[in-house]
């Protein structure tokens, strides 16, 4: 096993910090290069004329974890030495509905308000003003919500885990979800474009 | 397409008008190349490239990306500056300083490193702008009202998942971890379900 490196006592925490720096600065540009400093690129992805908040984030979680399924396999990675979020069912059910419903209001997620906001979209610095009020109201009233907030602790779980088939199987699913879902989302935006492009929405489009 | 409007509006409805539907929209992506932005990338390979900065954080590091923790971090600072008192006896605030100061947390440097790395981009592809995002029917007020609105909601719902749509949804999803799954399902739900009564902010 070589790695992850930092866990394996390859560099401090001093050293790590930079790290951080480094690949904030790849996930920044990859936002922005992929059209996520952008708010009407962005909910697009919720009026099904762009699809590319899900193509881009299904891409790379298949990126991302063929990759550390097979560095794993290899023995190049050691996969228990991979931070794995527990899970506390009901808070995330909730907690995915409130962000889902900020995203369409607010234009940004909290990752991409930084980018927005970083590339001038004032709307993405009003996006981060709001998030860090929020996490101040959220603070304030942590007392009152503490009890729900660790409610349904079911411990770190995978979905192997929960549907009790093999990690393999279950990666394979999701790429051929993601593959599948590729192509619905491409024919969606091209009915979409074919209904805007229909006589008298075109002028609206374009203003 | 959206930001090609949103760059050259003007010339785009002109020529629009003057040369006809398709060949229009070749022009126009054309100009916007050219002339003041450069088109965004093709969504793989942007998701491979994130993919594979994920991937690098998982090697180098032992865990994924983050974006909200940043602002939870910075407030968990603040409020601790002006009441120390007050943030030690909060079980919100007080996990943010078991480790010292939440200043130099990896997700800050992260995240600064993010506006590092978007700024770069933009400059690069000609896309920094001063501009407020929106659909042509609601004014400037409006939508930076909803905007803050926004965070506020995402707020709240990022720190009850414990993560936000890097955190979770990019990061867990990768891992293949149960409760990030259940989340990203949420989020798309949320906004799904909410999306008919913001439309006239974006269409």
């Amino acid at each position: 096993m070589s790695a992850p490196w930092f866990k394996l006592g390859l560099f401090g925490d001093e050293a790590s910090l930079l790290v951080a720096f480094l690949i904030g600065i790849g996930f920044g540009f990859a936002l922005e290069h992929a059209g996520f400093g952008s708010a009407r690129k962005l909910t697009g992805q919720f009026y099904f004329t762009d699809m590319t908040v899900f193509k881009v984030m299904f891409t790379a979680i298949v990126t991302a974890g063929l990759g550390v399924f097979f560095l794993g396999w290899m023995g190049l990675l050691d996969l228990s030495l991979i931070y794995m979020a527990p899970t506390f069912l009901a808070p995330q059910i909730v907690g995915g509905l409130l962000l889902g419903v900020g995203f369409v209001v607010g234009g940004y997620c909290p990752g991409t308000s930084v980018v927005a906001m970083a590339t001038g979209r004032i709307d993405g610095l009003a996006v981060v003003l709001g998030l860090f009020a929020g996490m101040f109201a959220f603070g304030e009233a942590f007392p009152a919500i503490e009890g729900f907030y660790h409610s349904t602790a079911l411990g770190p779980k995978t979905l192997p885990q929960v549907l009790d088939l093999p990690y393999g199987v279950v990666l394979f699913a999701v790429v051929l979800i993601a593959l599948g879902g590729f192509a619905g989302a491409t024919w969606v935006e091209q009915r979409m474009a074919a209904r805007d492009r229909a006589p008298g929405e075109a002028v609206e489009e374009a203003s | 397409m959206t930001i090609a409007t949103d760059v050259a509006p003007k010339a785009a409805t002109t020529l629009g008008t003057l040369g006809g539907d398709r060949p229009a929209e070749r022009i126009e992506g054309a100009r916007s190349r050219s002339a003041s932005a450069s088109a965004f990338s093709n969504p793989y390979l942007a998701g491979i490239g994130l993919g594979l900065v994920l991937l690098a954080a998982f090697v180098a590091m032992g865990r994924g990306l983050g974006a909200s923790g940043f602002f939870s971090a910075v407030v968990a600072w603040g409020v601790d500056r002006v009441a120390p008192a007050h943030a030690e006896g909060n079980g919100f605030y007080a996990s943010y300083l078991a480790y010292g100061n939440p200043l130099e947390g990896w997700l800050v440097f992260e995240v600064l490193g993010m506006m590092a790395g978007g700024l770069l981009s933009g400059l690069l592809a000609g896309r920094v702008k001063a501009v407020v995002e929106k659909g042509p029917r609601i004014g400037t007020a409006g939508r930076l009202t909803l905007a803050f609105a926004g965070g506020l909601a995402m707020a709240a719902g990022a720190k009850l998942a414990r993560g936000c749509t890097s955190g979770q949804a990019l990061t867990g999803g990768a891992l293949l971890n149960a409760g990030s799954w259940a989340f990203m399902l949420a989020v798309f739900a949320g906004a799904y379900g909410m999306a008919w009564f913001v439309r006239r902010q974006w269409r």
